[in-house]
This record gives C-alpha cells, sequence and structure tokens, in this order.
C-alpha cells in the first residue's frame, strides 16, 4: 500500500487515518485551495533575475512579476491542470477546481470544474473563481451525502449561478460578472460531464475520441441539428454565447452526458483558449501523451505556441483512474 | 511634517511597441497638523533702485510703499533683509550682512532705511542675487523666499553671466520675480523666476504695487516645508523624457534633474504650503510583449534636507493588443498638453507679432484662443481678447489688432505659463500615501 501523507500539511499519515492527526484536514478529500491553486511569489524577476519589489515589481527593470492567478496548476496524480494567462490578455479570467475523494490509495471519485470569465463583463476573472469554487464544494458534499453523478452535477452547476448572482451590483445588473461552466465527475459508474457555455470536455480514446460537450452556441447547436458549418455560420450571432452563469442569465439545468465504466479514455476538460487552436478531439489527442500533468502542460504549451491569444485551461484525467499511481508517472 | 497625497492620472494600457508613457501626477500637502510658523521662515527683498525708477517720480516712491507692506506682512519673528539693486547691490538693512527677526523695532527700522532710497546708476540683476543668496546663507535650514522687484533689463550685466549666476544661486531660495511698467522683458525675467521657481508678474501701475507684495508676502509666510524634491525612479533601460510642473504655471523641470541613486533622480520643486500642483512625467521605456505590465516609473516626494519620504505614487505600462484600452487618452495628460501647447502658441504669437510675422502671429494666437477656448482657461481667453479682434472663438479665427497696448501685450506674455487645472474625475486614479 502506498504511504500516505496529508496532502495540506505532508505529516505522513496511516492509510485507514480519516483525518490528519497533525492539522486535522480530512484525508478523505483532496481539494484545489479555495480562491484557486496559488503560483508562489518570485524573489527574482523573471526577466532579468533582479530582486523583486514588495509590490511585485523587478528593482531593475521594473517588469511587473507574473501575478499568481497568472498561471495555476495542480497535481494530484489521478488528475492535474494548468490554467495560464495566455500571451495577449492581461488578466487569466478562467478558474479550475478540483477534488479528489476517497483515500489517496483508492480514490472513490474525482470531480472537476472549469469556468471562463466572459470578457466583456466586470471583473470576469472574479466569477469565474467563485463559480468554480461553488460548484466544486456542492458536487463533492453531493456525492458524499450519497447523491449520484447526475444530480450532483446539476446541483452543482445551481450552486455556481447563486453564488455568481451575488457578485452582481442591484443597482446595474447589466454590468454582472458573469462565466461559462463545465464539470465532470468520474467513479467508478463511469464518467459523468455537466456544462453550460462554450468550455468543453472531450474523450480521448483512439479512434473513439470525441468532443463530449456541444457549445451553448447557435452555431453549435445547428451544426449538431444537422446544417452545415457554412450555413450555421451564415445566423446573425451564430458564434455568440446563448447560455452562461451569471446574474443577467436565465438559470437552468445544465446539459449533461456521460461516459459509461466500460470504455477507458483520457478526459479533457478545457476553457476556448485551448480549443481555438485545436478544436478536433483528434488534434488535442495527437498532442496528449503521458502523466495528466504532462498532458495540461503539453496542451497549454502548444495553445500557447499557437498564438495564446486567450485564456487557456486544460485539466486531463485519465480513466479509470484506480490503476494509475501517483504523479510523474509516463 | 505635512502629509503629502500623490495620485497619478494615466492611460496605463499601451498598443504593442510603444514605448512613452506619459502620466500626470498630482500632489497635494494637506499641512498635517503643523501649523504654518513652526518653520523658520527667512524673507529677502529686492528693490530696483536704478536711475529709471525715478520715471516717473511716482514709481520709487511705489516700490517704497509696497516694500513697506511686505515688511509689515511678515510674521513676528521671520528674519529679513532689503536689498538695492542698480548695477551693484548694496545692503539697506540690516546695516551688516545678516538678517534681523521681524518685530515691531526692527520693521520701524527697515522702514525708515528703505525710505532714504534713491535712485540711481544701472540695472545688473545678478549681483543682487548673488547678494540676496550671501544674505540667505547666514540663516540655517529656513524657508528661504525672495521678491524681486524691476522697471528694466538687465542691461549692465552680459547674459552668460547671469546664466552662471543662476546656476550658482539656484535651490538656495525661491524668488518671486515682478516688473513693473511696461520697459522690462518678460523672458528675461521668467529666466530668473524659473531657475528659482518662482513665478512672473507684471504690475502695470505703480499703485498696484503694495497689494501685490502684500500678497506675495503672506503666501510665502503660508509655506510648511522648504526644499521639496520629486523623486522619479525609472527601470533599467527607460529614460526620463520630460518632468514638467503643469499647474498652477508650466515649469520644465527636466534640466533640473540631480542623481539621487541608481535609475533615480531628485527635481526640485521648492517650498510647500496647503496646496496642490499638478506634474506632467514622461518616461521612455523598452517595450515589453503585449500581455506584460511593468513599473515605468516611481514618483514620490522627498524632504532634501532629511530625506523623509513624504508621498508615493506609481507610474505603470501594461502592453496590450486590445484598441478598446490603448487607443484611450487619459483626460489629464490631455489636458496638460494642451496647455502647454496653448503657452508655447502664445508666446510664438507674440514674439512673431513683434518680429511684424502677420501671417504667423495670426495662425498662433488664433490656435492660442481655440485653445484657450476648449479648455475652458478664461483668463487667458480675455488676455487674448486685448491682442487680437476673435472672429470664431472654437476655430480661433482671429484678426490681429493694429494698435495693441505694451501693457496688454505684456500681461498675455507674462501670464502665458499660467494653467488652468484639469477637471478632475473622468481619469482613473492611481497612487498611495
Ligand atoms: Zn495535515
Ligand atoms: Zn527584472
Amino acid at each position: 500500500m502506498a504511504a500516505v501523507s496529508c496532502p495540506e500539511c505532508g505529516q505522513p499519515a496511516h492509510a485507514e487515518d480519516r483525518f490528519c492527526e497533525s492539522c486535522g484536514l480530512s484525508l478523505l478529500l483532496r481539494r484545489t485551495p479555495e480562491g484557486g491553486p496559488q503560483g508562489a511569489r518570485r524573489s527574482t524577476c523573471v526577466s532579468c533575475a533582479g530582486r523583486v519589489d514588495a509590490e511585485g515589481f523587478c528593482e531593475r527593470c521594473g517588469r511587473a512579476q507574473p501575478a499568481p492567478r497568472d498561471r495555476m496548476e495542480f497535481d494530484f496524480g489521478v488528475v492535474a491542470g494548468v490554467s495560464d494567462r495566455g500571451r495577449a490578455r492581461v488578466r487569466n479570467e478562467d478558474s479550475m477546481a478540483c477534488a479528489v475523494v476517497g483515500p489517496e490509495s483508492a480514490p472513490a471519485a474525482v470531480v472537476v470544474v472549469v469556468c471562463d470569465g466572459v470578457g466583456s463583463t466586470e471583473r470576469a476573472d472574479q466569477a469565474a473563481q467563485t463559480a468554480v469554487d461553488a460548484a466544486l464544494a456542492r458536487i463533492v458534499d453531493c456525492l458524499q451525502a450519497g447523491k449520484d453523478p447526475y444530480e450532483s452535477t446539476v446541483d452543482g452547476s445551481a450552486a455556481a449561478f447563486e453564488a455568481v448572482e451575488l457578485l452582481a451590483e442591484p443597482t446595474s445588473p447589466d454590468l454582472a460578472p458573469s462565466c461559462t461552466l463545465v464539470s465532470a465527475v468520474a467513479t467508478e459508474e463511469g464518467v459523468t460531464v455537466g456544462w453550460i457555455g462554450d468550455s468543453r470536455a472531450y474523450w480521448l480514446a483512439g479512434a473513439d475520441s470525441r468532443q463530449l460537450t456541444t457549445d451553448d452556441t447557435l452555431h453549435a447547436q445547428l451544426v449538431a441539428a444537422g446544417l452545415s458549418d457554412e450555413e450555421a455560420s451564415a445566423e446573425a450571432n451564430a458564434h455568440a454565447l446563448a447560455r452562461w452563469v451569471g446574474a443577467d442569465a436565465e438559470p437552468g439545468l445544465p446539459h449533461v452526458v456521460g461516459v459509461p465504466p466500460d470504455e477507458p479514455g483520457t478526459l479533457v476538460v478545457c476553457s476556448d483558449g485551448l480549443w481555438n487552436y485545436l478544436p478536433t478531439a483528434e488534434s488535442i489527442a495527437a498532442r496528449a501523451s503521458g502523466s495528466p500533468a504532462r498532458v495540461a502542460a503539453e496542451l497549454t504549451a502548444a495553445a500557447l505556441e499557437l498564438g495564446g491569444g486567450d485564456n487557456i485551461t486544460v485539466v486531463a484525467v485519465p480513466y479509470p483512474f484506480h490503476s494509475r499511481r501517483s504523479a510523474g508517472d509516463e | 511634517m505635512s502629509d503629502f497625497e500623490v495620485e497619478v492620472y494615466q492611460n496605463e494600457y499601451l498598443p504593442q511597441g510603444a514605448a512613452e508613457v506619459n502620466a500626470v501626477v498630482t500632489v497635494t500637502s494637506r499641512g498635517g497638523g503643523a501649523p504654518a510658523g513652526d518653520t523658520p521662515a527667512a524673507e529677502v527683498l529686492i528693490v530696483d533702485c536704478s536711475g529709471s525708477m525715478d520715471h516717473p517720480r511716482t514709481k520709487l516712491a511705489a516700490a517704497k510703499r509696497a516694500t513697506g507692506a511686505a515688511i509689515d506682512t511678515l510674521r513676528d519673528g521671520v528674519a529679513f533683509a532689503v536689498i538695492a539693486g542698480t548695477d551693484n547691490a548694496e545692503l539697506v538693512y540690516p546695516p551688516r550682512l545678516g538678517m534681523v527677526p521681524a518685530d515691531a523695532a526692527s520693521r520701524a527700522e527697515a522702514k525708515q532705511a528703505v525710505q532714504r532710497l534713491r535712485a540711481d546708476r544701472g540695472t545688473a540683476m545678478g549681483e543682487w542675487l548673488l547678494l540676496a543668496k550671501d544674505v540667505f546663507a547666514t540663516q540655517a535650514g529656513a524657508l528661504r523666499h525672495a521678491i524681486l522687484l524691476t522697471d528694466g533689463k538687465n542691461v549692465h550685466e552680459r547674459a552668460h553671466k547671469l546664466d552662471r549666476i543662476l546656476g550658482e544661486v539656484a535651490g538656495q531660495f525661491v524668488c518671486d520675480c515682478r516688473g513693473v511698467g511696461t520697459d522690462w522683458e518678460v523672458r528675461e525675467l521668467r529666466k530668473i523666476a524659473d531657475a528659482l521657481l518662482g513665478s512672473v508678474g507684471i504690475v502695470a501701475e505703480a499703485e498696484d504695487l503694495e497689494a501685490d507684495f502684500r500678497e506675495m508676502t503672506a503666501a510665502a509666510m503660508g509655506k510648511e516645508v522648504a526644499d521639496v524634491a520629486l523623486r522619479v525612479w525609472t527601470p533599467q533601460g527607460a529614460t526620463v523624457k520630460f518632468v514638467k510642473q503643469v499647474e498652477p504655471s508650466l515649469l520644465d523641470l527636466t534640466a533640473r534633474r540631480e542623481e539621487s541613486a541608481p535609475r533615480s533622480g531628485d527635481y526640485p520643486t521648492g517650498a510647500w504650503g496647503s496646496e496642490s500642483r499638478d506634474y506632467h512625467v514622461c518616461v521612455r521605456v523598452p517595450p515589453a510583449a503585449v500581455g506584460e505590465k511593468m513599473l515605468a516609473a516611481r514618483v514620490s516626494l522627498v524632504a532634501t534636507g532629511t530625506g523623509e519620504v513624504l508621498g508615493k505614487g506609481q507610474v505603470l505600462a501594461v502592453w496590450t493588443d486590445d484598441t478598446a484600452l490603448s487607443t484611450k487618452i487619459s483626460p489629464e495628460v490631455a489636458h496638460y498638453t494642451g496647455q502647454a501647447e496653448l503657452a508655447a502658441v502664445i508666446e510664438e504669437g507674440l514674439e512673431a507679432q513683434r518680429k511684424g510675422q502677420i501671417e504667423t502671429a495670426t495662425a498662433k494666437l488664433g490656435r492660442a484662443v481655440a485653445l484657450a477656448n476648449s479648455s475652458g482657461h478664461e483668463d487667458t481667453a480675455k488676455l487674448l481678447a486685448k491682442v487680437v479682434d476673435v472672429v470664431d472663438p472654437v476655430r480661433g479665427t482671429v484678426r490681429l489688432r493694429r494698435q495693441v497696448s505694451a501693457v496688454d501685450a505684456m500681461t498675455l506674455e507674462s501670464r502665458s505659463q499660467v494653467t488652468k487645472r484639469v477637471g478632475k474625475g473622468s481619469g482613473e486614479a492611481g497612487g498611495e500615501h
């Protein structure tokens, strides 16, 4: 049996312990911190290796050091993610959250949430972070209370709506911060994906690789209904978001699709910063190999190389995850 | 010690490849508790006693009354002295090199000495300033202010000698300059006032001198902090293109930089009371990639004597390919860029008029009328209307007047650097105490 250590304080623990003896944290839940996986503050400049002052500027070349949100990473072995500001945007308005439920040696469920702040609204980054935090917490609560993945997914989406609505200024609802949402729950019974908006989930499984989600855009809905890309694009505002999460959106059930437990593959959950460059499951699969951390890092790097025009978030979960060991294996 | 607040107004977003960062820095001194008068002050009054001061006779008499009024306005205990200026400089009061604290007795003695002044000989202002410097040197750690009154040109001194002396006395004291009548030269007096961080003004009628002197002295008595410098730090590879005071009047400080630390330079701002001033800082930085953010300058207010930092703010640069962000012009930067152009076209227009270059003068003064109108600078608009006939103030269509009084032209010229404060509120403010 693999040695167990506390995900929070690193102290060793017994495999049968439910809580850490040192800090009291639950050993049956490992999750990214609320507020997002934080990068460490740098003490030397990324640009010239000069000293960085307390405000995060280089004392020599003046360059602002990347904010923690600019590049977020996490790696729980069975699941890993990268969220990057990209090369054109001033801020990273994507967010991601992840939880592994159950003992580290034998996880019962992996939960992933990715949100993309809608760029034209104020405080889009805050909306995305609030949404992933609320959805992740609710989904985990539901699973631990014994609800099934479908119910948990629907409840998680509702929690995101409730939390993001509170961010809107009562006096100016048209400035409501908003975001897209895609969640995935992987258990022994398969993978359940829910979404609102145009952040996507892909299933990479060789020749059976496919996109699991259908974007909440008129264009995507028309293509799904059988129209050609050209015909669908001819519609006015064909690529505008039809649904999103925010005070200015109609609350409603998320779309939900499932992948059966007997189909091995790798789940990739991402924002449009990736799929703008690699739109098809095949193009993503061609660049995804190795550990989840490597898949997330390589796909992010690919989007950056291809232009990095938007924030990029990629989370990868190989399935079934029981057979996988710790981080870093190839 | 006063509390200085620094606010920065700018559009930090730059298009790809842009290298120039502009910001308007508003500095406000709130006089943090200490009432004016805690800092020892010293005042030197310099009165032109050249022969021309006797023509008309009322001129010297008015100058004496004005000097008396200034002496009466001094707070008790303020060290003072009076200098008579000709082609030489003579200490009128006190009798020996030094300064005397103001009280009933010293004020009376000084006014008697001023009454005995006679107009004779020539004009060499550099000598006057050198003596003022020596007089101030007898007082340690004080707010040092002088008033220089003249009625003529600096004819008994070569220009380069005056320049050399200005270099020597700059930073030693602040000097407000006044020209009485119309036989003096605005540019000459401005050179002195700029070097000594003071104002320049015309007093057309001798009888108005008294009120003006009283006002200047009262303003000097309101100062609390002597010798404050604007310190500008810039990153490696960056250069300061200019640092200008832009409000209440234009004063280019760029050449006055003194290195204070690596990549850091101090620009003198003189003495401060409870007041607010604006500075336009322009920095050239090496452009960074789109998405990068840079601290283009750190601006702080520093007490020159103690090195104490009184307030600070940041000038930022963020490169973006979002043209909606990068094409916005900061209203503050735009306003003061317009005020600087207004001052320049007035000077150039008046110069062209003097030289008889009618077309240039008409174009420049017309542009000045349009700028004064669009920026709501009513004072300057009124002064311009005395020099040109305004046909269309919006488009700046004007006709030169056949007859322009020397007083009106000189008033416009001496007021040309006085700016109109920007209407704040529309820009983004960043900064800290
Ligand atoms: Zn612990
Ligand atoms: Zn650096």
